[in-house]
């Protein structure tokens, strides 16, 4: 018997790229350049967070035509984005065979209530999360991987790291909690129970957990993957740089190294000029992605 | 006796645990110092261009040096892209260490992706195989012995002390496959002590 879909299979593509980079990519060109400098897959997507905030307006899919340019030009895994609880997009994205669809904040969400129901798909999906309830209400509608959510489209890594903090505190609290107090502790986080239970079995989030939202150097890479993710997320990071072939090449050296302070100090030479950051209090309230 | 799994991308977790859970001292491999304790070295699951770009230099010309050596590899669906001898749409292998030629994500996009059972000669039947984006083997060279088939396509195969699978037996919980590859390491390094 052959069983295509399965979780294992879903989730089995994102332990493959454990220890890797994702690099958001706007078209061929630089879907091959992500490929070239080390990506273990790409994001296919009409803007970058960067400029989608710059822009205003309301995000869509990208267009169908600019995503098969981009499966066209690279053998690494494509995922693409579709807005939240947009589910005929997901379908438009499973139909064109993208390797992972994104449920993303990045994009403006379509339903203000309800995420797509994951399950019903044969594509896997990634969602994004800021504390561990997110997450387990994500993987309890059928995402198989899960990143933290930062402040896309920023460059400023700290929205980044108080999403991992929390999560690694709160996977803590869950492993702690005495079997009575589980069920309680899941109504506090608004996790679904069973997914708690899947943590305390595996010590740790059932599923694959990448970093993303404002990492945009070498050091930034590294720092997040100190704090316990399973690889980053760059967006806007790369292709809003000076040159973003050196820099996809040094945060790609910076992923796998790092634990070895001496690498991260070569890797982060002379990179040019990183993408211009903006300070989380500069952004009205109305703007914050990661809400969403 | 310590087993290495290259440590610098992909399912390596995966791998160290499957082979802990069979009394293996099994250490993730980052650098070419890193490789000098162990007897046999496990290529995992990942992103063969990731991988590869990854694994150069020095680490590069030692995993190339014990290919030719005969040192025990294991290389599971990217792993086995690394240890090719040929690879389609490719001029130059990466580890040359086993005659056969592979196609990469032959078995198509991820969509495509499934597990299935298989029986593996020498190791076992009903062998849950997970499949994700995998590699096929498009030609076997002499003194290659095929271990396993998928619609009649090689999926596993075995030369010397080499061991390759499309497959990612690292995603199950049966150790059969880490438990041939250990009893083949275990083999290469008597052989050593006697010679």
């Amino acid at each position: 018997m052959v069983e295509k879909g399965t979780f294992r299979v879903k989730s089995g593509l994102a332990e493959m790229l454990k220890g890797g980079v994702i690099m958001d990519v706007t078209t061929a060109d630089q879907a091959r350049i992500a490929e070239k400098a080390g990506s273990v897959a790409v994001m296919a997507l009409e803007r970058v967070p960067a400029d989608i905030r710059a822009h205003g307006g309301v995000a869509r899919m990208a267009d169908p035509a600019r995503v098969k340019e981009i499966m066209k030009a690279v053998s690494i895994p494509v995922m693409a984005k579709a807005r939240i609880g947009h589910f005929v997009e997901a379908q438009i994205l499973q139909a064109l065979e993208v390797d992972y669809v994104d449920e993303s904040e990045v994009l403006t969400p379509a339903d203000p209530r309800f995420h797509i129901d994951k399950w019903a798909f044969t594509v896997p999906f990634v969602c994004g999360a800021r504390d561990l309830g997110e997450a387990c209400r994500r993987i309890a509608e059928g995402a198989a991987m899960i990143r933290t959510k930062g402040e896309p489209g920023t460059g400023n890594v700290i929205e980044a790291v108080k999403h991992m903090r929390l999560m690694n505190e709160q996977i803590r609290a869950v492993l702690a909690a005495p079997a009575e107090e589980l069920v309680r502790l899941g109504k506090e986080m608004g996790a679904p129970h069973d997914v708690l239970l899947a943590i305390r079995e595996t010590g740790r989030l059932p599923v694959v957990n990448f970093a993303a939202g404002g990492i945009a150097t070498p050091a930034d890479a590294a720092l997040m993957m100190q704090l316990g993710c399973d690889g980053i997320f760059v967006g806007s990071g790369i292709f809003k740089s000076g040159d973003p072939e050196r820099r996809a090449r040094a945060i790609v050296q910076a992923t796998t190294h790092y634990n070895d302070p001496k690498v991260l100090a070569e890797v982060s030479a002379a990179l040019g000029e990183p993408m211009v950051g903006i300070a989380i209090e500069e952004i009205p309230p109305h703007e914050m992605m990661q809400v969403r | 006796m310590e087993i290495g799994v290259l440590g610098l991308q992909g399912a390596v977790r995966e791998h160290l645990k499957s082979l802990s859970l069979l009394g293996v001292d099994a250490v993730a491999v980052k650098k070419a110092a890193d490789l000098s304790p162990i007897s046999g070295l496990v290529f995992p699951g990942g992103e063969s261009t990731a991988i590869a770009l990854l694994c150069s230099g020095g680490m590069l010309d030692e995993l190339r040096r014990r290919a030719r050596a005969g040192f025990p590899f294991f290389g599971t669906c990217a792993g086995m892209i690394l240890l090719a001898k040929e690879i389609e749409g490719h001029d130059e292998a990466y580890i040359p260490a086993i005659d056969i030629a592979v196609a990469r994500n032959a078995s198509g996009r991820q969509v495509e992706s499934f597990e299935t059972s298989l029986d593996v000669e020498g190791i076992g039947n009903d062998v849950p195989a997970v499949f994700i984006r995998a590699p096929y083997i498009r030609r076997v060279g002499k003194g290659v012995t095929v271990l396993a088939r998928h619609a009649g396509i090689p999926v596993a195969a075995r030369q010397g002390n080499v061991l390759v699978t499309s497959f990612h037996p690292e995603l199950t919980d049966d150790l059969r496959v880490h438990r041939h590859f250990v009893s083949m390491v275990e083999a290469s390094s008597r052989k050593e002590v006697s010679a």
